[in-house]
Protein backbone atom coordinates (compact mmCIF):
# COMPACT_ATOMS: atom_id res chain seq x y z
CA UNK A 1 0.00 0.00 0.00
CA UNK A 2 1.45 3.37 -0.95
CA UNK A 3 2.13 5.67 1.95
CA UNK A 4 -0.41 8.47 2.22
CA UNK A 5 0.54 11.37 4.47
CA UNK A 6 -1.48 11.53 7.69
CA UNK A 7 -2.93 14.95 6.92
CA UNK A 8 -4.21 13.85 3.54
CA UNK A 9 -6.03 10.93 5.15
CA UNK A 10 -7.89 13.34 7.43
CA UNK A 11 -8.78 15.53 4.47
CA UNK A 12 -10.23 12.47 2.74
CA UNK A 13 -12.78 12.31 5.57
CA UNK A 14 -13.60 15.99 5.20
CA UNK A 15 -13.83 16.19 1.42
CA UNK A 16 -17.13 14.35 0.72
CA UNK A 17 -19.28 16.63 2.87
CA UNK A 18 -17.28 19.72 1.98
CA UNK A 19 -17.49 19.04 -1.74
CA UNK A 20 -21.26 18.50 -1.58
CA UNK A 21 -21.63 21.74 0.36
CA UNK A 22 -19.47 23.80 -1.98
CA UNK A 23 -20.82 22.42 -5.25
CA UNK A 24 -24.51 22.26 -4.39
CA UNK A 25 -24.83 25.07 -1.86
CA UNK A 26 -22.09 27.68 -1.88
CA UNK A 27 -21.84 27.79 -5.66
CA UNK A 28 -25.61 28.17 -6.33
CA UNK A 29 -25.88 30.88 -3.67
CA UNK A 30 -22.92 32.82 -5.09
CA UNK A 31 -24.40 32.33 -8.54
CA UNK A 32 -27.39 34.47 -7.49
CA UNK A 33 -25.07 37.43 -7.93
CA UNK A 34 -24.51 36.30 -11.53
CA UNK A 35 -28.26 36.05 -12.13
CA UNK A 36 -28.77 39.54 -10.78
CA UNK A 37 -26.51 41.07 -13.44
CA UNK A 38 -27.49 38.89 -16.40
CA UNK A 39 -31.28 38.57 -16.25
CA UNK A 40 -33.12 39.74 -18.23
CA UNK A 41 -30.07 41.42 -19.86
CA UNK A 42 -26.45 41.98 -18.91
CA UNK A 43 -25.91 45.07 -16.76
CA UNK A 44 -26.78 46.62 -13.46
CA UNK A 45 -30.32 47.65 -14.37
CA UNK A 46 -31.81 45.41 -11.66
CA UNK A 47 -29.85 47.31 -9.04
CA UNK A 48 -30.81 50.67 -10.56
CA UNK A 49 -34.48 49.67 -10.51
CA UNK A 50 -34.14 48.38 -7.00
CA UNK A 51 -32.56 51.51 -5.57
CA UNK A 52 -35.07 53.71 -7.39
CA UNK A 53 -38.05 51.72 -6.14
CA UNK A 54 -39.96 53.10 -3.23
CA UNK A 55 -41.62 49.73 -2.54
CA UNK A 56 -38.21 48.12 -2.05
CA UNK A 57 -37.18 50.86 0.37
CA UNK A 58 -40.40 50.43 2.34
CA UNK A 59 -39.88 46.68 2.47
CA UNK A 60 -36.29 46.95 3.73
CA UNK A 61 -37.24 49.46 6.43
CA UNK A 62 -40.14 47.22 7.46
CA UNK A 63 -37.87 44.16 7.57
CA UNK A 64 -35.31 45.84 9.81
CA UNK A 65 -38.02 47.34 12.03
CA UNK A 66 -39.79 44.00 12.54
CA UNK A 67 -36.49 42.19 13.13
CA UNK A 68 -35.42 44.83 15.68
CA UNK A 69 -38.73 44.84 17.57
CA UNK A 70 -38.83 41.03 17.57
CA UNK A 71 -35.26 40.89 18.91
CA UNK A 72 -35.89 43.37 21.73
CA UNK A 73 -39.15 41.68 22.74
CA UNK A 74 -37.54 38.21 22.67
CA UNK A 75 -34.59 39.40 24.75
CA UNK A 76 -36.76 40.95 27.46
CA UNK A 77 -39.24 38.06 27.67
CA UNK A 78 -36.49 35.48 27.20
CA UNK A 79 -34.35 36.99 29.96
CA UNK A 80 -37.14 36.70 32.49
CA UNK A 81 -37.67 33.03 31.61
CA UNK A 82 -33.97 32.17 31.46
CA UNK A 83 -33.30 33.92 34.79
CA UNK A 84 -36.15 32.09 36.49
CA UNK A 85 -35.14 28.70 35.12
CA UNK A 86 -31.51 29.22 36.13
CA UNK A 87 -31.97 30.77 39.55
CA UNK A 88 -35.45 30.36 40.98
CA UNK A 89 -37.15 27.34 39.46
CA UNK A 90 -35.96 24.62 41.84
CA UNK A 91 -38.15 21.55 41.49
CA UNK A 92 -40.15 22.86 38.52
CA UNK A 93 -37.03 23.51 36.44
CA UNK A 94 -37.46 20.44 34.16
CA UNK A 95 -41.09 21.44 33.58
CA UNK A 96 -40.19 25.03 32.69
CA UNK A 97 -37.39 23.88 30.42
CA UNK A 98 -39.80 21.47 28.74
CA UNK A 99 -42.28 24.30 28.14
CA UNK A 100 -39.55 26.30 26.39
CA UNK A 101 -38.46 23.33 24.28
CA UNK A 102 -41.93 22.16 23.26
CA UNK A 103 -42.64 25.11 20.94
CA UNK A 104 -39.03 24.93 19.70
CA UNK A 105 -39.70 21.46 18.30
CA UNK A 106 -43.12 22.20 16.79
CA UNK A 107 -42.75 23.31 13.18
CA UNK A 108 -42.95 27.01 12.35
CA UNK A 109 -45.73 26.25 9.90
CA UNK A 110 -47.89 24.65 12.59
CA UNK A 111 -47.22 27.49 15.00
CA UNK A 112 -48.16 30.07 12.38
CA UNK A 113 -51.32 28.10 11.65
CA UNK A 114 -52.20 28.16 15.36
CA UNK A 115 -51.87 31.96 15.36
CA UNK A 116 -54.10 32.22 12.30
CA UNK A 117 -56.71 30.18 14.16
CA UNK A 118 -56.41 32.52 17.12
CA UNK A 119 -56.05 35.93 15.51
CA UNK A 120 -58.18 35.65 12.36
CA UNK A 121 -61.24 37.81 11.72
CA UNK A 122 -63.47 35.04 13.00
CA UNK A 123 -60.66 33.52 15.03
CA UNK A 124 -60.92 32.34 18.60
CA UNK A 125 -59.77 35.63 20.18
CA UNK A 126 -62.31 37.72 18.28
CA UNK A 127 -65.05 35.15 18.85
CA UNK A 128 -64.31 35.05 22.55
CA UNK A 129 -64.27 38.83 22.93
CA UNK A 130 -67.48 39.19 20.92
CA UNK A 131 -69.26 36.45 22.85
CA UNK A 132 -68.43 38.11 26.16
CA UNK A 133 -69.58 41.44 24.78
CA UNK A 134 -66.27 43.25 25.24
CA UNK A 135 -66.23 44.25 21.57
CA UNK A 136 -69.01 44.47 19.01
CA UNK A 137 -66.84 44.50 15.87
CA UNK A 138 -64.05 41.97 15.24
CA UNK A 139 -60.62 43.46 15.89
CA UNK A 140 -57.97 43.42 13.19
CA UNK A 141 -55.37 41.22 14.80
CA UNK A 142 -53.66 39.78 11.73
CA UNK A 143 -52.88 40.77 8.16
CA UNK A 144 -51.07 43.65 9.81
CA UNK A 145 -47.78 44.28 11.56
CA UNK A 146 -49.21 43.47 14.98
CA UNK A 147 -50.14 39.92 13.98
CA UNK A 148 -46.78 39.32 12.32
CA UNK A 149 -44.96 40.61 15.41
CA UNK A 150 -46.94 38.47 17.86
CA UNK A 151 -46.27 35.30 15.87
CA UNK A 152 -42.62 36.22 15.16
CA UNK A 153 -41.90 36.75 18.86
CA UNK A 154 -43.56 33.42 19.58
CA UNK A 155 -41.45 31.61 16.98
CA UNK A 156 -38.15 33.28 17.92
CA UNK A 157 -38.42 33.29 21.73
CA UNK A 158 -36.79 29.85 22.29
CA UNK A 159 -33.81 30.99 20.17
CA UNK A 160 -33.28 33.82 22.66
CA UNK A 161 -33.83 31.72 25.78
CA UNK A 162 -31.46 28.83 24.97
CA UNK A 163 -28.17 30.80 24.61
CA UNK A 164 -29.02 32.81 27.73
CA UNK A 165 -29.62 29.57 29.66
CA UNK A 166 -26.25 28.21 28.55
CA UNK A 167 -24.58 31.42 29.67
CA UNK A 168 -26.39 31.61 33.04
CA UNK A 169 -25.52 27.98 33.82
CA UNK A 170 -21.86 29.05 33.91
CA UNK A 171 -22.36 31.91 36.38
CA UNK A 172 -21.38 31.13 39.94
CA UNK A 173 -23.84 32.16 42.64
CA UNK A 174 -21.05 33.21 44.97
CA UNK A 175 -20.67 36.66 43.37
CA UNK A 176 -24.27 37.54 44.18
CA UNK A 177 -23.85 36.16 47.70
CA UNK A 178 -20.71 38.25 48.17
CA UNK A 179 -22.49 41.38 46.96
CA UNK A 180 -25.44 40.67 49.27
CA UNK A 181 -23.08 39.96 52.15
CA UNK A 182 -21.42 43.32 51.60
CA UNK A 183 -24.81 44.96 52.00
CA UNK A 184 -26.10 45.40 48.44
CA UNK A 185 -29.86 45.21 48.03
CA UNK A 186 -31.20 42.29 46.01
CA UNK A 187 -32.00 44.60 43.09
CA UNK A 188 -28.59 46.26 43.20
CA UNK A 189 -26.77 42.92 43.36
CA UNK A 190 -28.76 41.78 40.34
CA UNK A 191 -28.17 44.98 38.36
CA UNK A 192 -24.52 45.52 39.10
CA UNK A 193 -23.18 42.02 39.68
CA UNK A 194 -25.38 39.45 37.97
CA UNK A 195 -26.67 41.26 34.90
CA UNK A 196 -23.24 42.27 33.46
CA UNK A 197 -22.16 38.63 33.59
CA UNK A 198 -25.16 37.59 31.51
CA UNK A 199 -24.47 40.05 28.69
CA UNK A 200 -22.60 37.52 26.48
CA UNK A 201 -25.66 35.27 26.52
CA UNK A 202 -27.97 38.21 25.82
CA UNK A 203 -25.83 39.29 22.86
CA UNK A 204 -25.70 35.74 21.49
CA UNK A 205 -29.45 35.30 21.72
CA UNK A 206 -30.08 38.74 20.27
CA UNK A 207 -27.84 38.14 17.27
CA UNK A 208 -29.40 34.74 16.57
CA UNK A 209 -32.93 36.16 16.69
CA UNK A 210 -32.04 39.23 14.62
CA UNK A 211 -30.28 37.29 11.85
CA UNK A 212 -33.05 34.67 11.64
CA UNK A 213 -35.73 37.40 11.66
CA UNK A 214 -34.12 39.37 8.82
CA UNK A 215 -34.59 36.49 6.39
CA UNK A 216 -37.79 35.06 7.82
CA UNK A 217 -40.44 34.07 5.30
CA UNK A 218 -43.07 31.61 6.54
CA UNK A 219 -44.64 33.46 9.46
CA UNK A 220 -44.68 36.98 7.92
CA UNK A 221 -46.12 35.57 4.69
CA UNK A 222 -48.92 33.68 6.48
CA UNK A 223 -49.79 36.24 9.16
CA UNK A 224 -49.17 39.31 7.02
CA UNK A 225 -51.62 38.28 4.32
CA UNK A 226 -49.67 40.14 1.64
CA UNK A 227 -49.95 43.43 3.51
CA UNK A 228 -46.78 43.18 5.58
CA UNK A 229 -44.17 42.38 2.96
CA UNK A 230 -40.83 41.69 4.50
CA UNK A 231 -37.99 41.41 2.04
CA UNK A 232 -38.09 37.59 1.73
CA UNK A 233 -41.75 37.72 0.78
CA UNK A 234 -41.07 40.61 -1.58
CA UNK A 235 -38.51 38.44 -3.39
CA UNK A 236 -40.92 35.52 -3.85
CA UNK A 237 -43.64 37.96 -4.88
CA UNK A 238 -41.44 39.39 -7.63
CA UNK A 239 -40.61 35.90 -8.84
CA UNK A 240 -44.04 34.29 -8.60
CA UNK A 241 -46.17 37.18 -9.84
CA UNK A 242 -43.86 38.78 -12.39
CA UNK A 243 -41.28 36.04 -13.07
CA UNK A 244 -38.83 38.81 -12.31
CA UNK A 245 -35.83 36.60 -11.46
CA UNK A 246 -33.30 39.37 -12.05
CA UNK A 247 -34.83 41.72 -9.52
CA UNK A 248 -35.45 38.84 -7.12
CA UNK A 249 -31.77 37.90 -7.38
CA UNK A 250 -30.62 41.50 -6.88
CA UNK A 251 -32.79 41.78 -3.77
CA UNK A 252 -31.37 38.48 -2.52
CA UNK A 253 -27.84 39.78 -2.96
CA UNK A 254 -28.67 42.87 -0.92
CA UNK A 255 -30.40 40.81 1.80
CA UNK A 256 -27.38 38.50 1.96
CA UNK A 257 -25.02 41.47 2.19
CA UNK A 258 -27.16 43.02 4.91
CA UNK A 259 -26.97 39.77 6.88
CA UNK A 260 -23.19 39.66 6.38
CA UNK A 261 -22.81 43.26 7.57
CA UNK A 262 -24.89 42.53 10.68
CA UNK A 263 -22.64 39.53 11.46
CA UNK A 264 -19.52 41.58 10.83
CA UNK A 265 -20.63 44.36 13.17
CA UNK A 266 -21.81 41.82 15.73
CA UNK A 267 -18.48 40.00 15.67
CA UNK A 268 -17.01 42.92 17.61
CA UNK A 269 -19.38 42.37 20.54
CA UNK A 270 -20.47 38.75 20.26
CA UNK A 271 -18.51 35.55 20.28
CA UNK A 272 -19.64 34.19 16.91
CA UNK A 273 -18.00 30.87 17.60
CA UNK A 274 -20.10 30.10 20.67
CA UNK A 275 -23.21 31.61 19.06
CA UNK A 276 -23.15 29.49 15.91
CA UNK A 277 -20.53 26.74 15.96
CA UNK A 278 -21.02 25.62 19.53
CA UNK A 279 -24.72 26.12 19.94
CA UNK A 280 -26.47 24.47 22.92
CA UNK B 1 -37.22 34.28 53.93
CA UNK B 2 -40.19 36.03 52.37
CA UNK B 3 -40.06 36.21 48.59
CA UNK B 4 -38.77 39.57 47.45
CA UNK B 5 -40.33 41.79 44.79
CA UNK B 6 -37.64 40.75 42.32
CA UNK B 7 -38.42 37.06 42.81
CA UNK B 8 -42.16 37.59 42.51
CA UNK B 9 -41.66 39.61 39.33
CA UNK B 10 -39.47 37.00 37.64
CA UNK B 11 -41.53 34.07 38.90
CA UNK B 12 -44.97 35.27 37.80
CA UNK B 13 -43.55 36.88 34.68
CA UNK B 14 -42.06 33.65 33.43
CA UNK B 15 -45.22 31.61 33.99
CA UNK B 16 -47.14 34.17 31.93
CA UNK B 17 -44.49 34.05 29.18
CA UNK B 18 -44.44 30.24 29.21
CA UNK B 19 -48.23 30.28 28.87
CA UNK B 20 -47.82 32.57 25.85
CA UNK B 21 -45.35 30.05 24.39
CA UNK B 22 -47.39 26.91 24.93
CA UNK B 23 -51.13 27.68 25.03
CA UNK B 24 -51.43 29.03 21.46
CA UNK B 25 -49.97 25.77 20.17
CA UNK B 26 -52.35 23.62 22.21
CA UNK B 27 -55.32 25.48 20.74
CA UNK B 28 -55.13 23.32 17.61
CA UNK B 29 -56.25 20.28 19.61
CA UNK B 30 -59.81 21.43 20.53
CA UNK B 31 -60.14 22.94 17.05
CA UNK B 32 -59.29 19.58 15.46
CA UNK B 33 -62.18 18.01 17.38
CA UNK B 34 -64.76 20.45 16.02
CA UNK B 35 -68.11 19.17 14.78
CA UNK B 36 -68.35 22.03 12.26
CA UNK B 37 -66.94 22.11 8.75
CA UNK B 38 -64.88 25.25 9.37
CA UNK B 39 -62.05 26.16 11.74
CA UNK B 40 -63.42 26.90 15.19
CA UNK B 41 -64.16 25.43 18.59
CA UNK B 42 -66.61 22.51 18.76
CA UNK B 43 -70.21 23.82 18.80
CA UNK B 44 -72.43 21.05 20.20
CA UNK B 45 -70.19 18.08 20.78
CA UNK B 46 -66.71 16.77 20.10
CA UNK B 47 -66.28 15.01 16.81
CA UNK B 48 -63.60 12.89 15.20
CA UNK B 49 -64.95 13.51 11.69
CA UNK B 50 -61.86 15.41 10.55
CA UNK B 51 -59.56 12.68 11.85
CA UNK B 52 -61.68 10.30 9.81
CA UNK B 53 -61.19 12.50 6.73
CA UNK B 54 -57.44 12.54 7.34
CA UNK B 55 -56.98 8.78 7.66
CA UNK B 56 -59.08 8.18 4.55
CA UNK B 57 -57.40 10.83 2.42
CA UNK B 58 -54.82 9.24 0.13
CA UNK B 59 -53.37 12.69 -0.59
CA UNK B 60 -52.64 13.48 3.06
CA UNK B 61 -51.41 9.98 3.85
CA UNK B 62 -49.19 9.90 0.79
CA UNK B 63 -47.71 13.30 1.64
CA UNK B 64 -47.07 12.17 5.24
CA UNK B 65 -45.34 9.03 4.01
CA UNK B 66 -43.26 11.07 1.53
CA UNK B 67 -42.11 13.44 4.28
CA UNK B 68 -41.24 10.56 6.59
CA UNK B 69 -39.12 8.60 4.13
CA UNK B 70 -37.41 11.70 2.72
CA UNK B 71 -36.62 12.72 6.31
CA UNK B 72 -35.11 9.29 7.06
CA UNK B 73 -32.92 9.30 3.94
CA UNK B 74 -31.80 12.86 4.74
CA UNK B 75 -31.00 11.92 8.34
CA UNK B 76 -28.88 8.93 7.33
CA UNK B 77 -26.98 10.71 4.53
CA UNK B 78 -26.41 13.93 6.49
CA UNK B 79 -25.29 12.04 9.60
CA UNK B 80 -22.89 9.89 7.57
CA UNK B 81 -21.31 12.78 5.68
CA UNK B 82 -21.34 15.09 8.70
CA UNK B 83 -19.76 12.55 11.05
CA UNK B 84 -16.84 11.77 8.73
CA UNK B 85 -16.39 15.50 8.20
CA UNK B 86 -16.27 16.23 11.93
CA UNK B 87 -13.82 13.41 12.64
CA UNK B 88 -11.46 14.71 9.93
CA UNK B 89 -11.73 18.25 11.22
CA UNK B 90 -11.20 17.10 14.78
CA UNK B 91 -8.03 15.16 13.88
CA UNK B 92 -6.65 18.13 11.95
CA UNK B 93 -7.60 20.86 14.45
CA UNK B 94 -5.78 23.57 12.52
CA UNK B 95 -6.76 26.85 10.93
CA UNK B 96 -8.01 25.26 7.71
CA UNK B 97 -10.19 22.92 9.77
CA UNK B 98 -11.75 25.92 11.50
CA UNK B 99 -12.52 27.55 8.17
CA UNK B 100 -14.23 24.47 6.74
CA UNK B 101 -16.30 24.19 9.91
CA UNK B 102 -17.60 27.69 9.24
CA UNK B 103 -18.34 26.80 5.61
CA UNK B 104 -20.46 23.88 6.82
CA UNK B 105 -22.79 26.08 8.89
CA UNK B 106 -23.42 28.72 6.22
CA UNK B 107 -26.94 27.32 5.52
CA UNK B 108 -28.00 28.43 9.02
CA UNK B 109 -27.10 32.03 8.21
CA UNK B 110 -28.43 32.42 4.66
CA UNK B 111 -32.12 33.43 4.48
CA UNK B 112 -34.29 30.49 3.30
CA UNK B 113 -35.71 32.34 0.31
CA UNK B 114 -32.25 33.33 -0.91
CA UNK B 115 -30.86 29.80 -0.75
CA UNK B 116 -33.99 28.39 -2.39
CA UNK B 117 -33.62 30.82 -5.27
CA UNK B 118 -30.04 29.61 -5.70
CA UNK B 119 -31.14 25.97 -5.51
CA UNK B 120 -33.88 26.54 -8.09
CA UNK B 121 -31.62 27.95 -10.79
CA UNK B 122 -29.00 25.26 -10.28
CA UNK B 123 -31.52 22.41 -9.98
CA UNK B 124 -33.02 23.52 -13.32
CA UNK B 125 -29.64 23.00 -15.01
CA UNK B 126 -29.24 19.65 -13.25
CA UNK B 127 -32.77 18.56 -14.21
CA UNK B 128 -33.69 17.97 -10.56
CA UNK B 129 -36.83 20.14 -10.39
CA UNK B 130 -39.89 18.32 -9.03
CA UNK B 131 -37.88 15.19 -8.23
CA UNK B 132 -37.43 13.40 -4.92
CA UNK B 133 -33.67 13.44 -5.40
CA UNK B 134 -33.75 17.23 -5.75
CA UNK B 135 -35.63 17.66 -2.47
CA UNK B 136 -33.41 15.14 -0.66
CA UNK B 137 -30.25 16.88 -1.86
CA UNK B 138 -31.52 20.30 -0.72
CA UNK B 139 -32.54 18.90 2.67
CA UNK B 140 -29.21 17.13 3.19
CA UNK B 141 -27.49 20.49 2.68
CA UNK B 142 -29.83 22.17 5.16
CA UNK B 143 -29.43 19.35 7.70
CA UNK B 144 -25.62 19.13 7.55
CA UNK B 145 -24.95 22.20 9.76
CA UNK B 146 -27.01 20.75 12.60
CA UNK B 147 -25.31 17.36 12.30
CA UNK B 148 -21.84 18.90 12.37
CA UNK B 149 -22.70 21.09 15.37
CA UNK B 150 -23.95 18.21 17.48
CA UNK B 151 -21.37 15.63 16.38
CA UNK B 152 -18.58 18.11 16.98
CA UNK B 153 -19.93 18.82 20.46
CA UNK B 154 -19.62 15.09 21.22
CA UNK B 155 -16.11 14.93 19.79
CA UNK B 156 -14.96 17.86 21.94
CA UNK B 157 -16.08 15.97 25.03
CA UNK B 158 -14.08 12.90 24.06
CA UNK B 159 -10.68 12.26 25.59
CA UNK B 160 -8.14 13.14 22.93
CA UNK B 161 -5.74 10.47 24.13
CA UNK B 162 -8.07 7.56 23.33
CA UNK B 163 -7.82 7.63 19.52
CA UNK B 164 -4.15 8.58 19.76
CA UNK B 165 -3.52 5.53 21.93
CA UNK B 166 -5.33 3.36 19.38
CA UNK B 167 -3.22 4.81 16.57
CA UNK B 168 0.01 4.28 18.52
CA UNK B 169 -0.96 0.68 19.14
CA UNK B 170 -1.11 0.22 15.38
CA UNK B 171 -4.81 0.68 14.52
CA UNK B 172 -5.48 2.24 11.13
CA UNK B 173 -7.53 5.43 10.87
CA UNK B 174 -10.52 3.41 9.67
CA UNK B 175 -10.25 0.99 12.56
CA UNK B 176 -9.79 3.80 15.11
CA UNK B 177 -12.91 5.51 13.80
CA UNK B 178 -14.97 2.32 13.86
CA UNK B 179 -13.91 0.93 17.21
CA UNK B 180 -12.95 3.97 19.30
CA UNK B 181 -14.46 7.20 17.97
CA UNK B 182 -17.89 6.16 16.69
CA UNK B 183 -18.91 4.40 19.94
CA UNK B 184 -17.83 7.46 21.92
CA UNK B 185 -19.73 10.00 19.81
CA UNK B 186 -22.88 7.95 19.20
CA UNK B 187 -25.12 10.29 21.29
CA UNK B 188 -24.03 13.26 19.16
CA UNK B 189 -24.65 11.32 15.96
CA UNK B 190 -28.12 10.29 17.10
CA UNK B 191 -29.14 13.81 18.09
CA UNK B 192 -27.62 15.15 14.86
CA UNK B 193 -29.64 12.62 12.89
CA UNK B 194 -32.84 13.53 14.71
CA UNK B 195 -32.10 17.21 14.02
CA UNK B 196 -31.58 16.50 10.32
CA UNK B 197 -34.81 14.49 10.18
CA UNK B 198 -36.79 17.31 11.79
CA UNK B 199 -35.21 19.97 9.54
CA UNK B 200 -36.26 17.95 6.49
CA UNK B 201 -39.67 17.00 7.88
CA UNK B 202 -40.58 20.66 8.64
CA UNK B 203 -38.89 22.30 5.67
CA UNK B 204 -41.18 24.28 3.41
CA UNK B 205 -39.46 27.13 1.53
CA UNK B 206 -37.11 25.09 -0.67
CA UNK B 207 -39.89 22.56 -1.36
CA UNK B 208 -42.08 25.41 -2.62
CA UNK B 209 -39.32 26.48 -5.02
CA UNK B 210 -38.14 23.05 -6.11
CA UNK B 211 -41.35 21.06 -6.60
CA UNK B 212 -44.35 21.47 -8.84
CA UNK B 213 -47.00 18.75 -8.68
CA UNK B 214 -45.26 15.41 -8.54
CA UNK B 215 -43.59 15.78 -5.16
CA UNK B 216 -46.00 16.61 -2.32
CA UNK B 217 -44.62 16.79 1.21
CA UNK B 218 -46.62 17.28 4.37
CA UNK B 219 -45.51 20.90 4.96
CA UNK B 220 -46.41 21.71 1.35
CA UNK B 221 -49.93 20.27 1.82
CA UNK B 222 -50.32 22.30 5.03
CA UNK B 223 -49.03 25.44 3.31
CA UNK B 224 -51.42 25.02 0.38
CA UNK B 225 -54.25 24.19 2.75
CA UNK B 226 -53.71 27.41 4.72
CA UNK B 227 -53.49 29.49 1.53
CA UNK B 228 -56.64 28.11 -0.10
CA UNK B 229 -59.28 27.48 2.50
CA UNK B 230 -58.65 26.91 6.11
CA UNK B 231 -59.79 23.30 6.30
CA UNK B 232 -60.10 21.66 9.76
CA UNK B 233 -58.02 18.72 8.48
CA UNK B 234 -54.98 21.00 8.90
CA UNK B 235 -55.89 21.26 12.59
CA UNK B 236 -55.89 17.45 12.72
CA UNK B 237 -52.39 17.28 11.21
CA UNK B 238 -51.26 20.07 13.54
CA UNK B 239 -52.68 18.24 16.57
CA UNK B 240 -50.88 15.03 15.62
CA UNK B 241 -47.61 17.01 15.30
CA UNK B 242 -48.17 18.73 18.63
CA UNK B 243 -49.08 15.51 20.47
CA UNK B 244 -46.01 13.68 19.13
CA UNK B 245 -43.79 16.61 20.15
CA UNK B 246 -45.47 16.77 23.55
CA UNK B 247 -44.81 13.06 24.17
CA UNK B 248 -41.23 13.30 22.89
CA UNK B 249 -40.33 16.35 25.00
CA UNK B 250 -41.93 14.82 28.11
CA UNK B 251 -39.95 11.62 27.63
CA UNK B 252 -36.75 13.62 27.13
CA UNK B 253 -37.48 15.69 30.25
CA UNK B 254 -38.19 12.56 32.31
CA UNK B 255 -34.95 10.96 31.19
CA UNK B 256 -33.03 14.10 32.11
CA UNK B 257 -34.46 14.43 35.62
Amino acid sequence: MPHIPEKLRYWMLIIPALAVMIIFYIFPVLNIWGISITEPSVGIENYERMFASNAVKVSFVLTFRIAAITTVACLILGYVVAYTISNLAGRVRPLMLGLVLLPFWVSVLIRSFAWIVLLGRSGLVNDGLMATGIISQPLRLMHNELGVLIAMVHVMLPFAVLPMLTNMRGISGSYIQAARGLGASEWRAFREVYFPQTLPGVMSGGLLVFVLSLGFYVTPALLGGGRVMMISEYITYQIQEFLNWGLGAALSVVLLMATAVVLLIASRFVNLKTTFLERR
Amino acid sequence: MTPSALRIFFGTGSWIILAFLVLPILVVIPVSLTDTSFIGLPKDHLSLQHYDTFVHSTKWLFASWTSIWIGCVVAVVATGLGTLFCIGVWFLSDRAAMIVRWIMIVPILVPPVVQSLGFYKFWVTLGLIDSYLGVILAHVLLGLPYVTISVFASLSNMDRRLPLAARNLGASIGMTIRTVIIPAIRPGMISGGIFAFIVSFDEIVSVLFLTVRRVETLPKMIWEGIQESVDPVIAVVASIFVLITLIATSLAALRRS
